[in-house]
């Protein structure tokens, strides 16, 4: 058999590294020697993982408070009962007092929960013109049919902002008082509405259109609030960079949350005497109580929180690694075991023969 | 008064006996049909050691059928006779068909064509069956068959006969010439050598090889590389499906069952093709488990995949239980992390399309190390596609929520992906689904692997 380098037979394959499987390649083998320092190595590791994250998640402080009214659960049952059957339900304020026995480390947020309430219903989600709410006016005077019913007002106005996300606006509000020295008097804590959205939906996504004449509401005119706004967007709030499309608690509800029992971020409490945390002394919350859930089984909570580098208090990543970094150590251990007994078997049998 | 004499020798096959002893190591059992008369063929047989000096030889010729008046009477004593001797010697029930028949005393069967067309075509009397179901229990038992004397269509009946064993065997033929046209469009792989007696065999074979000895690289090397490769590449197929499609299932159960999709539309349509797909298919050109050296020279690597052993349903129920696993360490993995107010430390909230990718995320990055974990032969191509892939996801996912897209009709990713991996607890929470759901592999692999001394 002779092979010619030049003299190539018509039907005869290619002869290159990648046609003859001749590639070079490294062919791992795992050996004991690696695998076992690494699997004590990956274990050790994830068990300080665990312990940093697990006392990290313990020394955060969560206060919560469920505000949905149920009879027999504080005065807010008053402002359930009154709003009961009539859409929308008058206005009605209650309180939540409570005590701080000493220094609730803060930072500390101030987030909202809804429970039983599916933002991530499918015909929900897709409720929404995302054009419209970047500003641009021709969107603006004709929203998208997905937001149908929300499209059109009744009077044949174009929505604004149209969808049914956008209709069903979380508008719950909730002011914070604190009581120095007992039998004080109950001064205001400054609640921080701003910087609770994320900074490119503040910035990019969301935009106020154009401003007619210098007023954001003249922009809007020619359209109307969806259904059960009390008031059109652009009175959203009374801060000209926080009203319109760019409210930060519209834009906080607008990004829909995952599962159907959730929390948004209402306030960050970092003003003044309270950026280090809320001193001790007792609190109320005044609530205003506007936001319907009783009627599908939903829950309102109002929850307090303080927030560390790993976010906010879940011991289930700190207990996770625990878990998994044990397991490592333990499967390390068995895998050891077996391996001398090997080897003592081995060398028994070199030596029988 | 004799003058002379002339004789023609006809060299077997370079390396024939070393490639016919290779096939038998690997469990394979040889049947040789030739037209030739029976001496000739005998002697080619102990020639290129199908027949080993203590293989003891069964024979139903015409030598041995005609020595009596009634042939069918004769037929049917021989074919009881060695059925018995047989079922003496393996016991039925007993599944060694796989082990190396060195361990049994070897038998062999020699039949002719005319012996053939009895046992086959008998007339219409209910023993005829009998004998068609003797004869083939018998050649069950054999090492090696040797069928001399057959014309071309015999050749194809007794391949069409093997096939409808019990347990369907796949046969293989190899011939090279016009009389084994026949054969090898019958059985299930044919081979032509392209020889000196012409095109035809190689015509219409399904591959042709220049020399009888190629075969045992073919088989031994390239057979059973192709056929893991395509058995792992179709069980990776369902996995890896299965792994993509759960976590959108379970959803389901928490979105109120309205159809909401997990996963961004872009990362729906791009997953199977732009994310998972080269590296399965560097794996499936290019691997080789067991390098062709080794296969090449111990043929009894060969076994280990016969039966059709890698797509079973034991295999297929592993890979089955290990993608539902997977998926459900993904979602609700991802589920408890979210069970808190905020996953970052500006306390702001994620929101469902931040979900979906991180499951998407952990997904991507567990089938992609599964196959490199299964590789085990890294070339460059391995090396680039597998890592290419997961950082052309890295990329394409900062790219497509880096931008307002004007063709889109919602902006739902804008600036998600950046988002997510601006917290370092869903880094952490990354980095552990992808071990907890990698860890079933891992302590597989390194329990193979436990017994083999330090390299």
């Amino acid at each position: 058999m002779t092979w010619s380098a030049t003299a190539r037979g018509a039907h005869q394959p290619d002869n290159t590294a990648f046609t003859q499987q001749r590639l070079p390649a490294w062919q791992p083998l795992l050996s004991a020697g690696i695998a076992l320092p690494l699997f004590f190595c990956a274990g050790l590791a994830f068990i300080g993982l665990g312990l940093g994250l697990y006392y990290s998640s313990n020394g955060i402080k969560e206060l919560e408070y469920d505000y949905t009214g149920n009879p027999g659960t504080g005065n807010c049952s008053v402002c359930a009962q009154a709003g009961q059957g009539r859409a929308p339900p008058p206005s009605c304020s209650c309180a939540w007092c409570f005590a701080l026995p000493e220094l609730f480390q803060g930072p500390v947020y101030l987030y909202y929960e809804l429970s039983n309430f599916y933002q991530n219903n499918r015909r929900y989600g897709v409720s929404r013109d995302d054009a419209q709410l970047s500003g641009l006016p021709s969107a603006l005077h004709h929203p998208v049919n997905e937001c149908a019913p929300y499209q059109l007002s009744a009077a044949g106005l174009p929505i604004a902002p149209c969808g049914a996300i956008a209709n069903s606006l979380f508008n719950d509000s909730f002011s914070l008082w604190h009581q120095r020295q007992p039998g004080g008097p109950y001064v205001e804590v400054p609640l921080d509405r701003t910087g609770i959205a994320w900074w490119t939906d503040y910035h990019v996504k969301f935009r106020n259109p154009p401003l007619v004449n210098g007023s954001l509401a003249l922009a809007f005119q020619g359209t109307a609030p969806p259904p059960n706004w009390p008031r059109p967007v652009y009175d959203l709030s009374s801060d000209p960079n926080n009203t319109g499309f760019i409210n930060q608690d519209f834009v906080v509800w607008m990004r829909t949350a995952a599962l159907p029992t959730f929390r948004k971020l209402y306030a960050r409490i970092r003003q003044g005497n309270y950026s280090a945390g809320l001193p001790r002394g007792a609190y109320c919350v005044n609530i205003i109580y506007n936001y319907p859930v009783r009627a599908f089984g939903g829950h309102k909570r109002l929850i307090f929180s303080s927030i560390s580098w790993m976010g906010g208090k879940n011991p289930f990543l700190g207990i996770a690694y625990l878990v998994v970094g044990s397991l490592c150590i333990l499967t390390g251990f068995v895998m050891l075991v077996v391996y001398i007994r090997y080897q003592d078997q081995n060398d028994e049998d070199e030596d029988e023969q | 008064n004799l003058i002379g004499a002339t004789a023609v020798e006809d060299k077997l096959q370079d390396q024939a006996a070393e490639t016919i002893e290779a096939l038998h190591a690997a469990g394979l059992k040889v049947w040789v049909l030739t037209g030739d008369k029976m001496e000739t063929a005998k002697s080619t047989c102990y020639a290129c050691r199908l027949f080993q000096t203590n293989t003891e030889l069964l024979e139903l010729t015409t030598k041995t059928i005609e020595e009596c008046e009634r042939k069918e009477d004769r037929l049917h004593e021989l074919l009881i006779e060695y059925c018995k001797k047989l079922r003496h010697e393996f016991p039925k029930g007993s599944r060694n068909l796989k082990k190396a028949w060195t361990e049994h005393q070897e038998y062999g069967l020699i039949i002719d064509g005319s012996t053939l067309s009895l046992i086959l075509n008998s007339s219409q009397d209910s023993s005829s069956n009998n004998y068609k179901s003797v004869f083939l229990q018998i050649c069950m038992k054999c090492t090696a068959v040797l069928c001399c004397r057959m014309a071309p269509l015999q050749k194809a009946q007794i391949v069409r006969m093997v096939k409808n064993l019990k347990g369907s065997p796949i046969t293989l033929s190899i011939g090279d010439g016009a009389n084994d046209v026949s054969m090898i469009l019958e059985s299930h792989v044919g081979i032509g050598i392209k020889g000196k007696e012409g095109r035809q065999a190689a015509r219409n074979s399904d591959y042709s090889v220049p020399k009888f000895k190629h075969l045992k690289k073919l088989l031994l090397a390239h057979g059973h590389l192709y056929y893991v490769r395509i058995a792992h590449l179709v069980q990776y197929f369902f996995y890896k499906n299965l792994c993509f499609i759960l976590p959108q299932f379970l959803y389901q159960f928490f979105c109120g069952f309205s159809q909401q999709p997990l996963y961004d539309a872009a990362y729906l349509t791009m997953y199977n093709i732009c994310f998972t797909s080269l590296p399965i298919l560097a794996y499936s050109l290019l691997e080789q488990h067991i390098n062709i050296d080794a296969l090449t020279s111990d043929p009894r690597l060969y076994m280990k995949i016969s039966g059709n052993a890698m797509l079973q349903l034991g295999p297929f129920l592993y890979w089955t239980f290990l993608a539902a696993f997977e998926g459900t360490v993904f979602f609700f993995g991802t589920y408890f992390i979210f069970q808190t107010s905020s996953l970052e430390e500006n306390a702001k909230v994620y929101g469902n399309w931040t979900f979906g990718t991180i499951v998407f995320t952990v997904l991507v990055f567990t089938v992609t190390l599964k196959l490199a974990l299964d590789t085990r032969f890294w070339t460059w191509i391995n090396h680039f596609v597998i890592w290419g892939s997961l950082a052309f996801y890295v990329f394409f996912s900062f790219f497509w929520g880096g931008i307002v897209w004007p063709f889109l009709k919602q902006q739902r990713m804008y600036f998600v992906f950046a988002q997510m991996l601006s917290s370092v607890s869903t880094w952490l929470a990354i980095i552990l689904l992808i071990f907890i759901s990698l860890f079933p592999e891992i302590l597989l692999i390194v329990l193979k692997n436990v017994r083999r001394r330090s390299a």
